[in-house]
């Protein structure tokens, strides 16, 4: 048995610059010649990252106060309709709004233009009150200008997703990207063992309150994501065989890059956005050890059909079959192509790795655990009360 | 031997059941890759047209003899390969293998010679960063 370590001590290490850090992949790798055991003897930290489509995403805003102030109620920027139904010049900034002038520019689009530091036209309207008697507003705003701009996403870094096919005879497009008809293709979103919530399936170590890499700066996971769903079949490895746990993630968006944040139109769809977030995990025991360890052979998801309402599962394939390029289903070779960004995901982890050991990051003990047996509600229709 | 061709037919051009011609009576392996024929309006078809020399000659002879107008693919499609993230989302739609990833390093390898200028990767790329090039 090796000795158990506490995220204390393990950041010790850090500041000592004794602590062993590597990615998610190598520990993969190194799992192949050494057992759990060792690798929680020699392993410290095993970073996570991901870098994908996560429409559930956006960015509060704080203008500062015009002379004379202005109580905002219809609010655009570059003609993207923003919510502006807190407070006088709070706005929320949604990734998947769209300019009623160009369905391919969304917030989303907003967003990087604002953390690359260009200019954005801000418009706003108002009735006009006796405290704020200002009724309309139009000037350009930018990243040094506004107060505060912080991203806060309900629903990144998903544990597992469905791979979509289409079984109909046309072409369908969606947020899985384009579908050719006929299981022409098979198109899957992951970083599979790279990704940060497979290689902690039981959020031993990643909570509320966990410092993460957040579109190129440090960032906080601030709750359980959205549609967090923990009740769902899992593998004999004990991953979530589909779409599952979330995070809810916040970080200033004035110190992110557009390099690891990135405005996406999906054809026929709409506006989302790619998000990069990566998570160190702390190798705390044995059981840790083994978690991080995962390989993509180890890791399954249900191949859904895209061409029906309720996308029904109708194959089940592991990552490694998925990163092989193509799968076999009823008796079919499918090509498959990923959603997500493996490079960047290796980027981002590569960067935790060196800004732990350089000393600029240390882990974090959760401040609370996620929700255990959580499920997903669907949206009953209902008119009675 | 294999020729990519654009055969632009005339407005009224409905008669000749050209494909069925360049199959039968000329040998050729047709595969069409693109079609936008709309009768009462100019049409065109990116063929790929497979068989040999000999069989081509004369096929092109044929198509000439009925006033299709055929030219060589000249349409590529240009990447601007410095904004990509390597996502793979055009992968899935090129038929060609023009756009694949690498195995090991997952970027992005993109193979110009290969490409059918089909453009499904123009409406593919979440970020728009194909284009089309005529020159």
């Amino acid at each position: 048995m090796s000795k158990n370590k506490t995220i204390e001590e393990i950041n010790d290490k850090i500041a000592r610059g004794e602590a062993v850090i590597i990615t998610a992949e190598d520990a993969s790798r190194m799992a192949t010649e050494k057992s759990p055991s060792e690798i929680a003897k020699k392993v410290d930290v095993v970073t996570t990252a991901t870098f994908g489509p996560m429409c559930s995403s956006g960015m509060f805003m704080n203008f500062g106060h015009s002379n004379p102030p202005i109580r905002m109620e219809k609010v655009t920027l570059n003609n993207v309709p923003v919510h502006s139904g807190v407070a006088a010049v709070d706005v929320y900034i949604g990734a998947t709004e769209v300019s009623p002038f160009n369905d391919k520019y969304g917030g989303a689009h907003v967003i990087e233009d604002l953390i690359t530091g260009k200019d954005v036209k801000l418009k706003a309207s108002a009735k006009g009150t006796d405290c704020y008697p200002e009724t309309e507003i139009e000037t350009l705003i930018n990243r040094d200008s506004v107060n505060e701009m912080f991203m806060f996403n309900p629903r990144n870094a998903y544990q597992n997703y469905p791979c979509a096919v289409n079984t109909s005879g046309k072409m369908i497009y969606t947020y899985m990207g384009s579908l050719l008809p006929n299981l022409g293709n098979a198109n899957y979103s992951t970083s599979g063992e790279l990704s940060p919530l497979l290689n902690d399936p039981d959020f031993r170590t990643i909570g509320i309150g966990t410092r993460i890499f957040f579109g190129g700066t440090q960032g906080f996971i601030a709750w359980n994501g959205t549609q967090f769903k923990t009740t769902g079949p899992r593998n004999d490895f004990g991953i979530p065989e589909t779409n599952s746990a979330t995070l809810a993630v916040v970080g200033d968006a004035k110190k992110m890059s557009a390099e690891f944040i990135k405005a996406a139109y999906f054809e026929k769809y709409g506006v989302s956005i790619f998000i990069g977030i990566g998570i160190p995990i702390p190798v705390i025991d044995e059981d840790m050890a083994r978690a991080v360890s995962i390989r993509n052979s180890q890791i399954h998801t249900m191949v859904c059909d895209y061409s029906k309402p309720d996308h029904p599962a109708i194959a089940k394939v592991n990552y490694e079959e998925l990163f092989s390029g193509k799968i076999s289903l009823n008796g079919k070779n499918i090509r498959t192509a990923s959603m997500s960004s493996l490079v960047k995901a290796r980027t981002i982890a590569n960067q935790l790795k060196e800004a732990i050991a350089k000393k600029e990051f240390y882990l974090t003990q959760p401040v609370e655990m996620f929700p255990r047996n959580t499920k997903l509600n669907s949206l009953e229709r209902r008119l009675e009360k | 031997m294999k020729k990519r061709l654009v055969l632009t037919f005339p407005v009224n051009h409905v008669d000749e059941p050209v494909t069925y011609r360049l199959i039968k009576d000329y040998d050729i392996l047709v595969n069409i890759l693109n079609a936008d024929i709309t009768p009462g309006r100019e049409g065109k078809l990116l063929v790929e047209m497979k068989a040999p020399r000999e069989n081509l000659d004369r096929a092109i002879d044929y198509i000439e003899s009925i006033n299709v107008h055929w030219s060589p693919v000249k349409k590529t499609i240009l990447l601007n390969e410095k904004n990509c993230v390597h996502c793979g989302s055009c992968t899935a739609v090129c038929f060609a293998d023009a756009l694949t990833m690498d195995r090991e390093s997952r970027e992005l390898i993109f193979k110009p010679e290969k490409c059918i200028a089909c453009e499904l990767c123009i409406t593919a790329c979440p970020l728009q960063l194909f284009e089309l090039d005529f020159s």
